[in-house]
C-alpha cells in the first residue's frame, strides 16, 4: 500500500536552524530515503517553501475566496511530505520513525493511506 | 533534541515571542533581557533531562517571568524565595501555562520588540545593532564581526542605545489600528536597513556580512507570519529574497564585483527565487501598491529573465517611474535612467540624468552612469572627467577597478585611434 508520511513541525524552530544545521538535517534525511529509493519504495518527495509564501483558496457562501497564508493558524506547519510503498502500517511507521530519529524539529509525521496518485511529469 | 546546539536553536526560534511577552511584563528592557537569559539558563539545565518542553516560548515566558520578579524584588531589598518548586512543577502546568498566555498579544509583542529598536532617536546603526542583539539574539561579538568593529566598541554601541530608549519610554499600550501600521511601516524600514547592511560590496565581507541578509529575511517572514494580509511586508521579504538570491553569483574568483547583467545567472538561488516570486504574486493581488511591492516587482524581473538580454527593461522603467512618483528620490530617478538608457538609448537616459548633477554630487554611481552614457555617446573626454569623478567617490577597490576597466577602454581606443592616424603616410 501507498502511504503519504506527512511531516508537520513547527515553522519558527525549523527557519531559527543555521544553513549548517538545516544541511545536517536535510543530509540525514536524504540517507534515510536513499535506503527506501534503493528498494524501490520510495515515491515523490517535497520540501515546501514557508507558509508566508502560501494562499489558501477557499468557498464562502458559494464564493471561492483567496486568503492569504494557511487557513488555521496552530503550532505546528505542513512543511512537506513523502510517499512510500509499504506492505504494512508496521512498515510506514518504521520510516516515520527512521526519519524522526534523524529530525530534531520536535514536529510530528503523519501516516496517510494514499487514495489516489496522479502520475508527475518525469522532468520535474 | 537535547543536544545544546539543537537547544540553542529552539531557544532561538522562542526568542522574540519570549523578548515580546517580558518586555511586556517589566517594561524594560533590561529586565526582560536578563529574565530571558535567565529562564535560557534554567532550559540549557532542565532540556536535556526532561525532554524540550511542548510549547518552548510559553516555558521561556513563564520561568523569566518567575526569575524577572524575583530579580526585581531583590533590587527593591525585599525578602524573596527562589521560586525553584514551582519551576521544577513546570511540566505538569504546561499545558495551563500555555493557555493562560495572552494569545491576543502575541503579535503586538513581537511587533513592539521590533519597534523599540527603531526609535528615531536612535542612529540607523545603532537601531540595527539593538535589533540583532535583542530581536536575533546574536551576541556582540557576532555582531561587532558583520559590522567590522570591535567588540567593545559594538558593546558601547549597543548600550547607548539601549541608555536612549530607556530614557525615551516605550509604548506599551496596546495598538491602534493606525498605530500598528506605523510600526510596521518603521519595523519594515529597519529590517531592510539590517539587511542593506549585509549586503556587502565587497567579497572579504561578503562572509562576515551574509549572516546579517538571513537573519533580516528570517524576522521578515517572522513578521509576515504575524501580519499575513499585509501586501508590504510581502514585498519587502519578496524583495530581500529577490536580491539575496544573486548573492553567489555577486564576486568572481578574484573577489570583485560582478555586475547584474554580467552575472551567471545559473548561479542564482533558484529556491530564493521562487519564494520571492510567489510573494509578489500575492502582494499585487492586493492592489495596494507600495515602494518595497514595486522594488520587489522590478527585483522580479530581473530574476525571471534568463539572461540579461531577455529583462524586459520597458516594464522596469514603468515601475521605477512608479516608485519615482511614491518615494521621489534622486536615486531613484537615477535607476529609472538605467531603464531609460536600455530602452530609449544613451541619449534620452543623459537627459535624465544630467538635472541630478547638483544632488547627487557626492554619489559614486551617478559619476558611473553618466561617464559610461557618454562613452557610448562617443563623448570620450567627458567621459573620463565623470569616470575620474567616479572613482575618487568609490567605496571599495572593486568599484574603483570596475570604472578603471571602463578608462582603460577610453585610453586603449584613443590609442587605437592615434596608431591609425599615424599610419597613414605623411
Amino acid at each position: 500500500m501507498l502511504y503519504a508520511i506527512l511531516c508537520y513541525a513547527s515553522e519558527d524552530v525549523v527557519s531559527a536552524w543555521t544553513k549548517e544545521q538545516d544541511d545536517a538535517v536535510m543530509g540525514k534525511l536524504a540517507a534515510v530515503q536513499e535506503k527506501y529509493a534503493k528498494a524501490g519504495k520510495l515515491g515523490p518527495v517535497a520540501r515546501l517553501l514557508p507558509t508566508t509564501a502560501a494562499t489558501t483558496l477557499r468557498r464562502v457562501k458559494g464564493e471561492p475566496l483567496v486568503i492569504d497564508g494557511p487557513f488555521a493558524e496552530t503550532k505546528e506547519q505542513f512543511l512537506g511530505f513523502y510517499t512510500v510503498d509499504c506492505s504494512d502500517l508496521e512498515e510506514a511507521v518504521q520510516f516515520a520513525r527512521e526519519l524522526s530519529d534523524v529530525n530534531p524539529s520536535g514536529g510530528s509525521y503523519e501516516i496517510r493511506p494514499v487514495g489516489v496518485l496522479n502520475p508527475v511529469k518525469a522532468t520535474i | 533534541m537535547t543536544d545544546p546546539a539543537w537547544i540553542s536553536s529552539a531557544l532561538n526560534a522562542a526568542r522574540p515571542q519570549a523578548m515580546g511577552a517580558l518586555l511586556r511584563y517589566f517594561r524594560n528592557l533590561d529586565t526582560a533581557e536578563e529574565a530571558f537569559q535567565d529562564a535560557c539558563l534554567r532550559a540549557l539545565k532542565n532540556w536535556p533531562q526532561n525532554g524540550p518542553p511542548r510549547d518552548p516560548a510559553a516555558w521561556l515566558i513563564f520561568v523569566g517571568r518567575n526569575s524577572g520578579i524575583d530579580a526585581v524584588r531583590k533590587l527593591s531589598r525585599q525578602t524573596a524565595m527562589p521560586d525553584e518548586d514551582q519551576i521544577s512543577d513546570l511540566e505538569d502546568v504546561e499545558g495551563d501555562i500555555a493557555d493562560r498566555l495572552d494569545g491576543a498579544h502575541y503579535r503586538d509583542d513581537i511587533l513592539r520588540l521590533l519597534f523599540v529598536c527603531c526609535h528615531p532617536d536612535l542612529p540607523a546603526t545603532q537601531q540595527i545593532a539593538l535589533a540583532l542583539r535583542i530581536v536575533s539574539g546574536l551576541s556582540v561579538k557576532q555582531i561587532a564581526r558583520a559590522f567590522l568593529v570591535g567588540e567593545s566598541a559594538m558593546e558601547q554601541r549597543i548600550t547607548r542605545a539601549k541608555a536612549r530608549i530607556a530614557n525615551a519610554g516605550v509604548p506599551f499600550e496596546t495598538p491602534g489600528p493606525v498605530e500598528r501600521s506605523e510600526r510596521l511601516a518603521a519595523v519594515a524600514a529597519m529590517l531592510y536597513l539590517v539587511f542593506n547592511e549585509g549586503y556587502s560590496t565587497t567579497t572579504g565581507e561578503a562572509a562576515a556580512r551574509a549572516p546579517l541578509c538571513d537573519e533580516a529575511i528570517r524576522l521578515a517572514r517572522l513578521l509576515l507570519r504575524l501580519f499575513q494580509t499585509e501586501p508590504e511586508i510581502m514585498g519587502l521579504t519578496a524583495l530581500m529574497l529577490l536580491q539575496h538570491a544573486r548573492a553567489p553569483a555577486r564576486f568572481d574568483a578574484d573577489g570583485e564585483i560582478v555586475l547584474l547583467e554580467d552575472q551567471d545567472r545559473t548561479l542564482w538561488s533558484r529556491k530564493m527565487i521562487d519564494e520571492g516570486l510567489a510573494l509578489v504574486d500575492k502582494a499585487l493581488r492586493h492592489r495596494k501598491p507600495g515602494p518595497y511591492q514595486v522594488q520587489a516587482a522590478i527585483a522580479a524581473l530581473h530574476a525571471r529573465a534568463a539572461r540579461a538580454e531577455d529583462t524586459d527593461w520597458r516594464e522596469i522603467e514603468l515601475l521605477y517611474g512608479m516608485l519615482e512618483r511614491m518615494q521621489p528620490s534622486p536615486v531613484v530617478t537615477l535607476n529609472r535612467a538605467v531603464a531609460v538608457a536600455k530602452v530609449h538609448g544613451p541619449e534620452a537616459a543623459l537627459a535624465v540624468v544630467e538635472p541630478l548633477e547638483e544632488r547627487l554630487s557626492g554619489y559614486f554611481y551617478f559619476f558611473g552612469l553618466k561617464g559610461g552614457l557618454l562613452m557610448q555617446l562617443g563623448r570620450s573626454e567627458e567621459a573620463r572627467t565623470a569616470f575620474d569623478q567616479a572613482i575618487a567617490l568609490a567605496n571599495t577597490a572593486a568599484e574603483a577597478a570596475h570604472i578603471r576597466q571602463h578608462i582603460d577602454r577610453l585610453t586603449k581606443e584613443a590609442d587605437a585611434h592615434r596608431v591609425r592616424h599615424s599610419a597613414v603616410p605623411h
